[in-house]
């Protein structure tokens, strides 16, 4: 058993094959969209796979550190960040091939004249506990 | 009221209410309910007979629920076919609980699941939280599972070996959560080899009481991970040990050798240096040749190839490694060990950052990375 991440981007993951922006589909084309994500996660909680979804707001801003008794610095959001994360799930699958299969379902939701997006998706293992038989060398 | 004592007489009460007739999936239910019954009732009323009061309390559950789903006539002919509560088979259905529960229609984390709640007595919140993942998801996973072994006739012969594989997962699983799920597989490995004799279920028993002894001195106070070679052997548990090898020899007398058992024997043999450089690795590389060939597993192939290097050498260490696959889970990491035993510690170093980025988990990941820098926070020359 292990968890994944399937990550969802606005923004820093190759086209998508029906790459129509959500806001030039029909509002039927959006619910059905909706629809179909709310059915993915019921499946996959049905499945008994499903541990967390969460979507993200496309605003964010960068803070750091800025010092022993100053306020954080805040700076963004930066247009020419590559990287911008629209959402996420988490599914907990027998294996990496499974993990694989589900984010290509998900991939299918459909889009701009109902069609399946094909939107890539990033597959990401998530770092375990140490197995309780490890095997580091030299042991 | 001791939780486990209590958990220990599941698959007991479960064996009698399937054999009395009730269908698995529901019987199940039912003990799980009598079990959270009996949580709430002991402490203040303690049964004279514990079996006995859960047998009569999940039947009666039993009841309710079928009556409930409308299921009258069925029930009827139960209630007139309700046999005495009393001592039943108890061993032979404990064993036809763990064949069910790791039946090979299941997927291993559906098989996970079901042996926790069925056999191990774990409530679904337990499970779920020990897994990590919401409690609904853990309720899913386990009802589907029931229903997948709904058709499976309770009297059907199963194979040991899918039961221990499940065992193993379970105990790798290690700590996170607050059920102890290294303790519950010892428990339930515990539990089986009393209901088969069979060696390699001794094997894998053996196997988990050896790591186990060493678990306190396994990770240091900020939970980082300590390797065998710089572990407190003081802080290992030698009553574990102790145990770990009796039931070890009793399962190697009967010789009919297995991979649990000769990993237990590599376990052992750690076990019984009393330094690291006291270990035996001329042996422990005998017996990783038995585990090759018994498994033929590249992991094994791996392992071996540290222990030439203990045994023989770095050098030969590393051309044991060279035969292996280098995209093998841990391969850069026993790469770089090798490669600093024979001090190549610029390699080394590259390695080891290698191995960090594939680590499989967060300790593993911190260890590497920190092999990585303190080899590269030598003066340069």
């Amino acid at each position: 058993m292990a968890k994944y991440l399937l990550l969802k981007h606005y923004r820093g993951a190759p086209a998508s094959v029906n790459d129509v922006p959500m806001d030039q589909w029909t509002p039927e084309e959006i619910s059905a969209h909706i629809q179909y994500m709310n059915d993915f996660a019921a499946r996959l909680e049905a499945a008994g796979e499903w541990v967390d979804g969460q979507a993200l707001a496309p605003e964010g801003t960068f803070v750091r550190y800025d010092g022993e008794g100053r306020p954080p610095v805040t700076d963004g959001p930066f247009a020419e960040t590559k990287d911008l994360i629209a959402g996420w799930m988490v599914i907990d699958v027998d294996s990496y091939e499974r993990a694989i299969e589900l984010a290509g379902d998900l991939s299918a939701a459909p889009g701009a004249g109902g069609k399946p997006i094909h939107e890539w998706l990033e597959v990401r293992p998530f770092l375990t506990a140490p197995p309780a038989i490890t095997d580091l060398p030299p042991a | 009221m001791n939780e486990v004592l209590l958990r220990s007489l599941t698959p007991g009460v479960l064996g009698i209410l399937v054999r009395r007739g009730a269908d698995f999936a529901a019987a199940e239910d039912a003990v799980q309910d009598a079990l959270v019954e009996a949580v709430r009732v002991w402490p203040a009323d303690p049964p004279r007979d514990p079996k006995g009061w859960l047998v009569t309390v999940a039947w009666r559950r039993f009841l309710d629920a079928t009556r409930a789903d409308a299921a009258r006539h069925r029930r009827e002919d139960l209630l007139d076919e309700e046999p005495p509560p009393g001592p039943a088979p108890a061993v032979d259905d404990t064993l036809q609980l763990y064949f069910l529960c790791a039946h090979p229609s299941l997927t291993s984390a559906s098989a996970v699941a079901l042996t926790l709640r069925a056999v191990g007595g774990l409530t679904t919140r337990q499970i779920a939280q020990a897994y990590l993942v919401p409690e609904a998801t853990m309720a899913q996973r386990i009802s589907r599972a029931k229903r997948t072994v709904s058709g499976v006739r309770f009297d059907q012969p199963g194979d040991v070996a899918t039961v221990l594989r499940v065992l193993y997962l379970v105990f790798n699983e290690g700590y996170s959560g607050d059920v102890d799920l290294a303790a519950e597989a010892i428990r339930l490995t515990r539990q089986l080899a009393a209901a088969i004799d069979h060696p390699e279920v001794a094997g894998l028993l053996a196997l988990m009481l050896l790591h186990h002894a060493r678990r306190a001195a396994r990770t240091a106070p900020d939970g980082s991970l300590v390797p065998l070679a710089e572990q407190d052997r003081g802080r290992w548990d030698t009553g574990s040990i102790a145990e770990g090898v009796e039931v070890l020899q009793a399962a190697l007398a009967w010789d009919r050798l297995g991979e649990f058992q000769a990993q237990a024997a590599i376990a052992a043999l750690h076990a019984d240096a009393p330094t690291a450089e006291e270990t035996d690795w001329v042996q422990i590389v005998e017996w990783y040749d038995e585990l090759t060939r018994l498994t033929d597993s590249p992991v094994v192939r791996l392992n071996r190839a540290v222990a030439v290097g203990q045994a023989d050498g770095a050098r030969a260490g590393l051309a044991a490694l060279a035969e292996l696959d280098p995209s093998l889970p841990r391969h850069a990491a026993v790469a770089a060990y090798l490669h600093e035993r024979d001090g190549d510690l610029a390699t080394a170093a590259r390695l080891y950052a290698e191995a960090a980025r594939q680590a499989p988990n967060l300790p593993e990941h911190d260890h590497l990375m920190r092999q990585a820098a303190r080899l590269n926070a030598r003066p340069r020359r």
